[in-house]
């Protein structure tokens, strides 16, 4: 019969944490694959802060004396034909990306609470004509409403923002407005009435708090969608105009022309979109299994 | 025999016997529009609250005592519920007339509810002390730390242990009996004139319960407080409170101060009520040899609300029924000082209980 060692099975659920930095250890030996994911999203944001101190090179300087320079003790990830340094390039893009991201989620978020709350709490007609909308929304694929979106509104970083978070309005209206009709039937809801609350301040009291578990995973889905949607509108010519870098627009770039002659042009941007919605991912699903319930003792 | 209307305000007595009642319910009518018809959850209601008495409404599930308190506070949810008549007045203000603002500032404030159900009562999310102050920040205007502070002597006026850290706690972190009683200081945080409790004490353990009663017994008298206790557990009224209201099928049936109901009860479904309690001696004689006595139930269920008998309701089931209660609902009146009832055969069963 084995032995079972009660220290050890008390390490593992963490009764020996203390403090925010015992909190850090338990929380990166619990999920390794969450506590990689966070450190990814953690360069990323330091790469977009520090952009300036980490580069040695104006992005959108030129020189075609190093034009598709490969990688080497110059250029540490080459140049492109216009002698632009790559590294700078992708750093800088960070920050486009990371803007983006963030404006483009919290946008999608807020608007899309809004409407689920009002709808799923409020109910009637209102909640009707939203859902149908949302229902037209929701037939058209993200990159396909984001395409429309930025093709009308035209190129900037502000209009790639809105381009990107309203096609996220309806999976987060969806998900708030169905938790919303569960939470709306708790007793907590009518001992709040009781207590003479109005129904606007339980909505947004009582109601809201208990759907942001769901809208955290969520969000974190939308975050690295973003970053994606973001590269693919670039790359179609839609996104950020130049001359900011963006990552998806250097594959543009460079993509049919060179990919053969100087690959790096299209493998680095490529490898930072990559990682960066990985390390979302990885992040996402980690608050997830944190934030479900059944997990949590 | 005097006549049917309850216990109402005597018009031609001075002011004084008028404040003496906090709450007056008349002929409250609440109806539900279904599909399956209409359901007359409470049919014509009435009675009277005076400070800082407790009186209980007894009747089984579906007999309408939480559809009477929650029309009281106006929370009947409309659709499907409507309150179609009769007046609830609080100090002479008809609640049924007020607007939703100043039903809203009642709520919680001059009379408040406890639920069934403490674990679900609670919002998960937010600490025990928000709860409480929330209260307190709408109705008494306190900035958050102040009520934070007042909520956190609520916490001891109610019996928690370690106040000061229970109110940064979230109700999983509290057991059954714990989240009741943080219940019940939500519900007196602004020293209510009347308290609404709908079966405070099912949901818990039998441990528990006495200690919940308890607590509500000395709030009660601390604060002055009248409490309508709604329950289905007739042990329960028999510890706790001086009145009694028996509802069946929508309607009150019989009222009575507590040992004349417990002592003769007049209506035919209070008696049947009275012999489903288990008694130790049934299951003590088991061993010495005379038959088990069963215990006793009332055959049958409460009618559908949409689906009433003609005559008296509770007909179908009562043992003394005859040709005149399947025709003709009985008048509701005062068979023996205070104690009113509505059955046509209260003679027999005062006789019946004599015997």
């Amino acid at each position: 019969m084995a032995v079972i060692d009660h220290d050890v099975e008390l390490r593992r659920a963490g009764a020996h944490v203390r403090g925010w930095g015992g909190a850090l250890v338990h929380f990166m030996r619990r999920y390794p694959l969450g506590a990689i994911g966070a450190m990814i999203m953690l360069l990323f944001i330091a790469t977009a802060i520090f952009a300036d101190q980490i580069t040695s090179y104006d992005p959108t300087s030129t020189n075609p004396r190093v034009s598709l320079a490969p990688p080497g003790e110059q250029h540490a990830l080459g140049a492109d034909f216009m002698g632009r340094d790559v590294f700078s390039r992708i750093v800088y893009g960070a920050r486009i990306s990371l803007a983006v991201a963030i404006g483009a989620t919290a946008l999608g978020c807020l608007i899309g609470v809004t409407i689920g709350l009002l709808s799923g709490f409020f109910g009637g007609w209102v909640d009707l004509i939203v859902q149908r909308l949302i229902d037209i929304m929701q037939a058209l694929p993200l990159l396909v409403m984001a395409l429309i979106m930025a093709a009308s509104l035209g190129p900037s970083l502000t209009n790639t923002i809105i381009a990107i978070a309203i096609p996220l309005v309806p999976n987060v209206a969806r998900i708030i407005r169905s938790n919303t009709l569960a939470l709306r039937e708790m007793p907590f809801v009518e001992a709040a009435r009781a207590v003479g609350m109005s129904e606007a301040r339980i909505a947004v009291q009582h109601v809201l708090p208990n759907t942001l578990a769901p809208l955290i995973v969520l969000a974190t889905a939308q975050f690295g969608s973003a970053i994606l949607v973001e590269s693919a509108l670039a790359f179609l010519g839609l996104g950020v105009p130049e001359p900011h870098p963006s990552w998806g627009r250097m594959l543009s770039e460079s993509a049919a022309e060179y990919v053969r002659t100087a690959p790096w042009l299209v493998i680095f941007p490529g490898v930072a979109i990559s990682l960066v919605v990985f390390g979302t991912n990885l992040l996402g699903d980690a608050i997830r299994d944190i934030l479900d319930p059944r997990q949590r003792i | 025999m005097k006549a049917c209307l309850p216990p109402s305000p005597d018009k031609t007595a001075p002011a004084q016997t008028v404040s003496d009642r906090v709450l007056e319910v008349e002929e409250l009518r609440t109806y539900f529009y279904t599909r399956g018809g209409l359901m007359k959850a409470v049919d014509g209601v009435s009675f009277a609250l005076k400070r800082g008495e407790t009186l209980a409404i007894v009747g089984e599930s579906g007999c309408g005592k939480s559809v009477t308190a929650l029309s009281i506070l106006r929370l009947v949810a409309d659709p499907p519920g409507r309150i179609v008549g009769g007046s609830a007045r609080l100090d002479g203000v008809d609640l049924i007339e007020l607007d939703a603002a100043a039903m809203r500032a009642i709520r919680g404030n001059r009379i408040s509810m406890i639920f069934q159900e403490p674990m679900t009562s609670l919002n998960p999310v937010m600490t025990i002390g928000r709860q409480i102050s929330e209260a307190l920040i709408l109705h008494q205007a306190l900035s958050r730390t102040a009520a934070m502070r007042r909520a956190t002597e609520m916490l001891q006026l109610v019996g928690i242990p370690e106040p000061q850290q229970r109110i940064r706690e979230y109700p999983h972190q509290l057991s059954g009996g714990m989240r009741q009683r943080a219940m019940i200081a939500m519900a007196v945080a602004c020293n209510p004139e009347v308290l609404i409790a709908d079966e405070p004490t099912s949901a818990l353990d039998v441990t528990i319960q006495a200690q919940i009663l308890d607590l509500i017994g000395r709030l009660q008298k601390e604060l002055g407080t009248a409490v309508i206790l709604i329950t289905h557990d007739l042990g329960v009224v028999a510890e706790t409170a001086e009145r009694v209201i028996v509802m069946y099928a929508g309607r009150k049936v019989e009222e009575a101060p507590v040992a004349a109901l417990f002592a003769s009860p007049l209506h035919p479904y209070t008696r049947g009520l009275l012999n489903s309690i288990p008694r130790l001696p049934s299951i003590e004689r088991r061993s010495d040899g005379p038959p088990v006595q069963r215990l006793q139930e009332i055959p049958g269920i409460v009618p559908a609300l949409s689906n009433l008998p003609p005559g008296c309701s509770f007909a179908p089931r009562c043992a003394f029924a005859s040709d005149v209660c399947r025709q003709a609902y009985p008048r509701y009146e005062e068979k023996q000082g205070g104690h009113w009832a509505a059955c046509w055969h209260s003679d027999k069963l005062a006789g019946a209980a004599n015997a």
